[in-house]
Formats: C-alpha cells, sequence, structure tokens
C-alpha cells in the first residue's frame, strides 16, 4: 500500500471522527442547554406571528 | 421637499449589467446557433437566443413602467414590503409543470405495460423517463421549493426579498433550465447520469442561477429584523448549498467543442459511478428531503396553528440529517466494482439516516399534538400529515433496502421504483400540495374554493398511491425471486423475458395507480383555478387570532 495514501486515510479516519464526534456534541449541547428554552420557545413561535 | 423636483430617472446598475450581459449571451447563442454541429443543438441555442432577447425587452419594459428613484421600499407602512410576485410565478410554474410530470409518467407505466405506445424515438420510453423525473423533481419539486423558500424567507425573517431583478432571474432562469434540459431528452441530448442528465451548456446556466438563487435567499436572510434564523430557514439553506455542491461536484465534463452539446465527464470508471451516487443520493436527501423539510417545519405549524413539537429536537433533527446524509450514496452500489469498505459505510450511514429521518417525522406529527380535530375537519392539514407519515414509511423502508443482504434481492427491481415513488408521491408530492393549497389563498389574498374537492382530491390520489407502492413490492420482490431461482440442476429456472411477462398485471396496476394520482392533481387544478378567479376575499372570519401569551 502506498504509504501517502495510509497516511492520509489514517488522518481522515482519526481526526474525522473525532471532529465530526465533536461538532455534533457542540451541536447536542446548544440545543438541549436548559437555559435556552425561552429563546426557542419564542423561535418556535415565529411562524404564527402575523404581521 | 426633494419631491418638488422629478427625480432623474437612471437605469440602474443590475438593470444596465443584466441587459448588457444577455445581449451577450444572444449574440454568442446566434455565432453557435450557425456553426452548431447538430440541429437539436442549433434549436437550444436559437431558445438561448430568443429567451435572451425577450429577457432584454421585459428589462427595458420594466424599466419605462417603473417610479423613478430609487428600487422598490423594503419597508412600507412600517411593514416589510414583501416581494410575492416571483413567488406567484413559481407557485404557477409549479402545479404547470405537475401535471405535465404526472401525466408523461402515467404514458411511460403505459409504455412498460403495453410496449406497441413506443410510437416514435422522441416518445419512447428511454427519452421520456428521464423528462417524467426530472420534470417531478427537477421542474415541479423545484418550483415548490423556490416558490416556498422565496415565501418562507420573507415571511420568517420579516424582510422583503434581496434584489430587485435578482429574484426574477432565479424563478425565470430555473425554469428556461427546466425547458432546456426537458427539451435536449426528447431530442436525444443527455448525458447518461441519473437525475443529471443535461447537457454542460445546461448545467452552466443552472450554476449561474443557482449561484444567484443561492445569493439571493442569503442576502434575505442577512437583512432579517427577526433575530432569530427560523429552522426552515436553516433547511432550505443546507438544500441550496448542498445542491450547488453536488451540481458542481458531479458534472465537470469537458465539451467535444463549443459548437456540440456532447461532453465527456472528467470521472471515469467507479469513480465516475461513486460521484454521481454521492449526487444521486444526495439528491434526494437535500432536494427531496431537506427543502421538503422546510415546508414541513413552516406550513404544518402555520396551518395547525400550533408551535412547532420541539424546537429543540428539530435542531438535532438539522444537524443530525446533515451530517449523515451526505454519506449514504454507496448503497446505490452494492455488489459492484466499489471497494467492499465503502459499500459497507453508505449502508452504516443510511441505517443510522433512521434516526433524524423518525425525529423529524415525529417532530411533524406531534406539532398537532392538542389540535388533533383538526385532522377531521381541514384536509388540507390531513394531506400534509399524510405526507410526513408517508415521509416515516419511506426513511424507514430506504434504510432497510441499503442493507446488503436486503438488497441483493431489491436492487434492479421495481421494489427500488416503488421505494421512490412512496417517497416521491406519499412524502414530496404531498407535502407540496399542502403546501400550495396554503400558499394560493395567501399569495392571491382569496378564499379556498372548495375544501370537499381537497378531500376528493386526498382520497383519490391516496388509493391511487396505495395501488401504485403495493403493485410494485410485490412485482419487486416476485421479479428479485425469480431471477435467483435455479433448478436442481443449478440452471437459472426462468428466463429473462419470462420474468418480464410476469410483471405485466402490475404494471397495469401501477399505471392505473398512476392515472388516479393524476386525477387528484387535476382536482387541485380545477379548484385553484376557482379559487384564484373568485370574488371571496380572503374574509375577517379567516384571519387566524394571536394566542395569548
Amino acid at each position: 500500500m502506498d504509504p501517502t495514501y495510509q497516511a492520509v486515510a489514517e488522518f481522515a479516519q482519526r481526526w474525522g471522527l473525532i471532529y465530526f464526534v465533536a461538532i455534533f456534541a457542540m451541536v447536542l449541547a446548544y440545543a438541549l442547554w436548559p437555559s435556552r428554552q425561552k429563546q426557542f420557545d419564542e423561535a418556535a413561535r415565529i411562524p404564527l406571528q402575523e404581521d | 421637499m426633494a419631491n418638488a423636483i422629478a427625480p432623474q430617472k437612471n437605469m440602474t446598475f443590475g438593470e444596465g449589467g443584466l441587459s448588457l450581459a444577455l445581449i451577450g449571451l444572444a449574440i454568442l447563442s446566434i455565432v453557435i446557433a450557425a456553426k452548431a454541429y447538430t440541429p437539436e443543438y442549433a434549436f437550444h441555442a436559437y431558445l438561448f437566443t430568443a429567451a435572451s432577447i425577450a429577457a432584454v425587452f421585459a428589462i427595458i419594459n420594466r424599466y419605462f413602467e417603473r417610479p423613478a428613484g430609487k428600487a422598490p421600499l423594503i419597508n412600507a407602512d412600517g411593514r416589510p414590503n414583501y416581494n410575492m410576485a416571483p413567488v406567484k410565478f413559481a407557485t404557477i410554474a409549479a402545479v404547470f409543470w405537475g401535471i405535465a410530470g404526472f401525466a408523461v409518467g402515467l404514458y411511460i407505466a403505459l409504455e412498460l405495460a403495453f410496449p406497441a405506445l413506443n410510437l416514435a424515438q422522441w416518445i419512447n420510453f428511454g427519452r421520456l423517463r428521464p423528462l417524467h423525473t426530472s420534470a417531478v423533481i427537477f421542474a415541479f419539486g423545484g418550483n415548490v421549493l423556490i416558490a416556498t423558500s422565496f415565501y418562507v424567507v420573507q415571511r420568517t425573517c420579516r424582510a422583503r426579498l434581496a434584489g430587485d431583478l435578482a429574484p426574477w432571474f432565479v424563478v425565470l432562469g430555473y425554469n428556461f433550465f427546466i425547458l432546456i434540459a426537458g427539451t435536449g431528452y426528447l431530442l436525444g441530448i443527455t448525458q447518461s447520469k441519473e437525475y443529471a442528465e443535461p447537457e454542460w451548456y445546461s448545467d452552466l446556466w443552472l450554476t449561474i442561477v443557482w449561484v444567484t438563487y443561492f445569493l439571493v435567499f442569503l442576502g434575505t436572510v442577512m437583512r432579517r429584523t427577526e433575530p432569530h434564523i427560523y429552522v426552515a430557514n436553516w433547511f432550505y439553506l443546507a438544500f441550496i448549498v448542498t445542491i450547488a455542491v453536488l451540481h458542481l461536484g458531479n458534472n465537470p465534463a469537458v465539451p467535444v467543442s463549443i459548437f456540440s452539446s456532447k461532453s465527456y465527464i472528467v470521472w471515469s470508471g467507479v469513480q465516475d459511478a461513486m460521484v454521481q451516487w454521492w449526487y444521486g443520493h444526495n439528491a434526494v436527501g437535500f432536494f427531496l428531503t431537506a427543502g421538503f423539510l422546510a415546508i414541513m417545519y413552516y406550513f404544518i405549524p402555520k396551518r395547525a396553528d400550533r408551535p412547532v413539537y420541539s424546537y429543540r429536537l428539530s435542531i438535532i433533527h438539522f444537524w443530525a440529517l446533515i451530517f449523515l446524509y451526505i454519506w449514504a450514496g454507496p448503497h446505490h452500489l452494492h455488489y459492484t466494482a466499489l471497494p467492499d469498505w465503502a459499500q459497507t459505510l453508505g449502508m452504516t450511514f443510511s441505517i443510522m439516516l433512521w434516526m433524524p429521518s423518525w425525529g423529524g417525522m415525529i417532530n411533524g406529527i406531534m406539532t398537532l399534538s392538542g389540535a388533533w380535530d383538526k385532522l377531521r375537519t381541514d384536509p388540507v392539514l390531513r394531506m400534509m400529515v399524510v405526507s410526513v407519515a408517508f415521509y416515516g414509511m419511506s426513511t424507514f423502508e430506504g434504510p432497510m433496502m441499503s442493507v446488503k443482504i436486503v438488497n441483493s434481492l431489491s436492487h434492479y427491481t421495481d421494489w427500488t421504483i416503488g421505494h421512490v415513488h412512496s417517497g416521491a408521491l406519499g412524502w414530496v408530492a404531498y407535502i407540496s400540495f399542502g403546501a400550495i393549497y396554503c400558499l394560493v389563498p395567501w399569495l392571491w389574498n382569496r378564499r379556498l374554493y372548495s375544501l370537499k374537492l381537497v378531500n376528493w382530491h386526498f382520497w383519490i390520489s391516496t388509493i391511487g398511491i396505495v395501488l401504485y407502492i403495493t403493485a410494485m413490492w410485490v412485482s419487486g420482490i416476485l421479479q428479485g425471486l425469480m431471477w435467483r431461482a435455479y433448478t436442481s440442476l443449478g440452471f437459472l429456472e426462468y428466463s429473462f423475458v419470462e420474468t418480464v411477462e410476469a410483471m405485466h398485471p402490475f404494471y397495469v396496476i401501477r399505471a392505473l395507480g398512476g392515472f388516479l394520482f393524476l386525477c387528484g392533481a387535476l382536482i387541485m387544478v380545477f379548484n385553484l383555478w376557482k379559487t384564484v378567479n373568485s370574488e371571496a376575499v380572503a374574509g375577517e372570519a379567516d384571519l387566524q387570532l394571536q394566542p395569548a401569551e
């Protein structure tokens, strides 16, 4: 196997996994943070407000 | 006091620049038409010429008719001065292309059942099939997405659509792309990549239109007066951005000559196959799913007059969906030359997609909690909720079919076609119909002509969908089992033509299902026609009351 391929594949697999899991954990934290409840409740009402 | 002096009327930079660019395109097209290798390509070049000249005349007419001074106000009477004319155009175009696409679908279903209907080269199955798929996905679905996205982004950002000519360029330019693509298929111009059949010059045109679409959408989001970007806009933005990336990734091609419609794709072999299905499956994921989920997140809450069930779930739904979908493409290439690990990767991500898909489905359906009675009284809402149920069903079926062992039975059979149509008819078309039934009365300020007719539309086309998908399940599994049946001596039990013969009754049932679906859509057209042309202006009673908070 070409060593360059091996190196790129290892880098992509290891750090790709870590990167995606970390970003997704940040998304979960953002979405589930208790103090944002009020903000999200208001956001959910955006379509219902007439102007 | 500034009003005392009539301001001098000048062409804006956009009006002048676009006119010049279109004049340049018209001249280039005439040269190409004169030197084109084939008459079909010359015909397309003439279409470009005619459309460019017509557009220049339209811009100049508009310039003479508009008042002098700046472009239309962003705000009028303290409210955003919404720009709904392009939305109206796209809505009408969606309905028109929808009927055309469904009718062509019915015809090719009949061609499969009765091959004698392949009357001439222009209307044989091979040419009409991409016409059908592009007409329903890109022409019908695309116009629904453009119409609803331009509507929703304005209403939820409380801002006028960005750009003056740009929204019109997007709407008209996109429909011109559809015209070029569709006539090209009939004339035999294709690059033979599924769902990406248009040749290089149509692809270039679509790129310009799509980048403008992106800028208009983003520009509108950036001038919003509502601090939060509502979740539907996230889905629309993901749809627009990803389709741009997919289109550019899948279509790099080298034309034989600028005077030829023929081109060669730069990818080759299994890489080409992988890129094609990375594109193909994400066309499903981001065009037919993310875009229509945006419709779900605006129109179902609006129609039910309930906030979305869980806004938090909608955020997780969004990110999980876009993280996972992009990897699912290899499941279209099971048991091919594609490396095994890539096949397994595609299968694994497809199975993981169950979670965001069902999360989204639950979020959409549960939005009705506390308002379930509306399902009985409001057939428009019922249509949208049933569409979300179909979404749940086909996103259950899809991951199951991506499992390699299941795929070894289902692939290349009619089961795939049944699966696609439970998603396309049940989910995409139904949520679109629901959105159109909402949009037309809102845009034209009318009362919907008849809810009873919506009910008829709903039931007739639901029976059509059920006939369609059940026929294809039976046909597909039968076909798959016949292909893999061996005799005791190890020979194939059935010749290929025997399996084709066995399909016939199911093809007839499928065509009947398609006929019913088309009938339902024609009822919708009648209903919308009567709505727009009625005198009944949406009255006080129709205004939704603001709930106390």
